[in-house]
């Protein structure tokens, strides 16, 4: 019998109201009317119409969303290898040497990873902009794609594969219709956590950047050292709710695909 | 261990791909930080020297060998900003570890104890914050914690102070900022292990007569160790590298290593002391960052 007591209820509920209070204020406040931020003048969408008007923060939130969906295809790809590598080949030479390598950037200071690419960036005298924000949050964000897939190769059942490939089927094809259709509900998360990482990073970008390409958490940074205004409580909640309907779209996505394919595996069995 | 099937081309590509990509992109660039933090400062561009030039060969190579230094290490060591902002690091994620273990250690512990059917929404629950920018979850406190923000508001009515407090531009709101941005990497690793515990333990214990606060003691915190483990290590080590959090929320006079680095780098402009700075602070974390690797690998590699 499992009971639940009040402390577990009460903790649980103040945890969640400290996670949740500050966002829910800051998406009240950006429907205030008044210029300043801490005086309530009723309901208002001003701040969002000037939003439309602000050229850079526009230019900004387009370069972040082009660079976020680069770097996260180019992160699934290599993750998703890396993953695979990890799991399917057993024990290869360096293979400690690789997976260090591949955990490291998830704990790595941001500080440290910005400067160590930019300054390998000067050194090739590659051009910094664009392109260079794009290689670094793509090695930012390929480990995370690897935890996320290589914990799913590991949880799923590895007779399909061996089925397939005693009979006949060639290592390629059997990765591709049968582990590629199995792992793809880990591989579209860890795309998904790949795209909001790298729209969300500063530390890196601005490390990284040159000019010109000023990324939205460049320049709300910049903006919010100069004090709070209204319209970047605007910018946020906009952001917010983007990344609360994406969650939500994929959480229902996976739950979809988990009952069906539990459905399957019970028709299997039968 | 299965044999490990036949490898092709495909097979070696999978690996070599993103193993080429790591060279280039994460161990490269650390011997470059290497070489840079053993150079001078320069006003040249790029504002260091030696530049390595292979045009001149092997003279060219002993003479960029003779011309390194380790002056930016013995600022370190002389200039006390260094070493106050490191121990202040190390001081503010000590403290904030050890917050988010105590709120988060109860967090998990209520989600593994609700209602089996209730559990997926509430791990949903934690971590959609953290899908949330890290900027904007700093930046909402700035609203509430200034001078005429919403807590002095709230602090003025209940008549629980007076006078407006200033909360902004302190250590305590860089801790608040902290335990904020964390909390989920605190209660996910907590809840894995305390959720797979079994509870037939619990119920042993109970039977014998053992009250719940030894129960507690002896049987669930030594089992979620792991969980402890992963979840202290993964806030310690970047919370001693932070930037953002100290950057918008604490006060100037003191400052936290990651802050340092980024004034040397982007205001004075001096790389052989920023790249000296980041070589000594993953100095400093390279033994929680080994220990959380073997962790991870253990952990993803023991469920098979």
């Amino acid at each position: 019998m499992r009971k639940t007591s009040l402390f577990n209820v009460i903790s649980v509920a103040l945890g969640l109201a400290f996670l949740y209070l500050p966002i829910v204020i800051l998406v009240i406040y950006s429907f205030n009317a008044s210029r300043l931020v801490t005086v309530w003048g009723g309901w208002s969408l001003a701040w969002y119409r000037e939003l439309l008007h602000d050229e850079a923060m526009l230019s900004a939130a387009s370069i972040s969303l082009r660079v976020a969906a680069l770097s996260a295809t180019a992160a699934t790809v290599l993750g998703t290898c890396a993953a695979v590598a990890l799991t399917r080949f057993g024990r290869f030479r360096g293979r400690l040497a690789f997976s260090s390598m591949v955990y490291a950037p998830l704990v790595m200071p941001e500080v440290i990873t910005g400067l160590s690419l930019l300054l390998l960036f000067v050194a090739v005298n590659a051009g910094r902009g664009f392109w260079t924000i794009v290689f670094a949050h793509t090695t930012l964000t390929m480990c995370f794609v690897t935890v996320i897939v290589q914990a799913r190769l590991i949880g799923f059942d590895r007779s399909l594969e061996e089925a397939a490939m005693d009979l006949g089927c060639p290592p390629l094809r059997t990765f591709l219709t049968i582990t590629l259709p199995l792992i793809f509900p880990a591989i579209a998360a860890g795309w998904m956590l790949a795209f909001l990482l790298s729209l969300d990073d500063l530390v890196i970008a601005s490390f990284t950047t040159g000019p010109g390409a000023s990324t939205l958490p460049i320049r709300i940074y910049s903006e919010v050292r100069l004090g709070v205004k209204p319209e970047i409580n605007a910018i946020c909640t906009i952001i917010v709710a983007v990344v609360a309907l994406v969650t939500a779209a994929a959480s229902l996505m996976t739950k979809r695909g988990a009952v069906k394919r539990e459905r399957a595996a019970y028709a299997a069995q039968v | 261990m299965t044999a490990t099937p036949h490898r092709g081309w495909g097979a070696c590509a999978v690996l070599l791909v993103p193993v080429l990509w790591l060279v280039a992109f994460f161990l490269a660039p650390f011997i470059i930080v290497l070489k840079i933090s053993l150079s001078r400062t320069a006003v040249a561009q790029p504002p260091y020297l030696p530049v390595f030039d292979l045009a001149a060969g092997w003279s060219g190579l002993t003479s960029f060998f003779a011309q390194l230094t380790l002056d930016g290490y013995q600022l370190l060591i002389s200039d006390q900003i260094y070493l106050f902002s490191y121990l202040k690091s190390l001081q503010v994620a000590a403290v904030s570890t050890a917050i988010l273990l105590l709120i988060g250690y109860s967090i998990a512990y209520g989600i593994a104890r609700a209602p089996r059917r209730l559990q997926p929404l509430l791990v949903m629950l934690v971590v959609l914050p953290f899908w949330t920018s890290f900027l904007i979850r700093v930046y909402a406190w700035i609203n509430i914690l200034q001078r005429d923000g919403l807590l002095n508001d709230v602090l003025m009515t209940l008549h629980i102070v007076d006078t407006p407090q200033v909360w902004l531009s302190s250590d305590t709101a860089i801790y608040i900022g902290v335990v904020y941005s964390y909390l989920p990497f605190m209660v996910l690793p907590l809840y894995a292990t305390l959720e797979k515990m079994d509870e037939v333990l619990l119920e042993a214990a109970a039977d014998l007569g053992c009250p719940r606060w030894k129960t507690f003691w002896l049987v669930t915190l030594p089992l979620s160790m792991p969980g402890v483990m992963a979840g202290v290590l993964l806030c310690f080590i970047p919370i001693v590298g932070e930037f953002v959090i100290p950057d918008l929320l604490g006060g100037s006079d003191t400052l936290m290593i990651g802050q340092t680095l980024w004034t040397e780098f982007f205001s004075n402009r001096d790389w052989p002391v920023a790249s000296a700075i980041a070589v000594a602070l993953l100095a400093l974390l390279l033994v929680p960052i080994v220990i959380y690797q073997r962790l991870q690998t253990r952990q993803l590699e023991g469920l098979r």
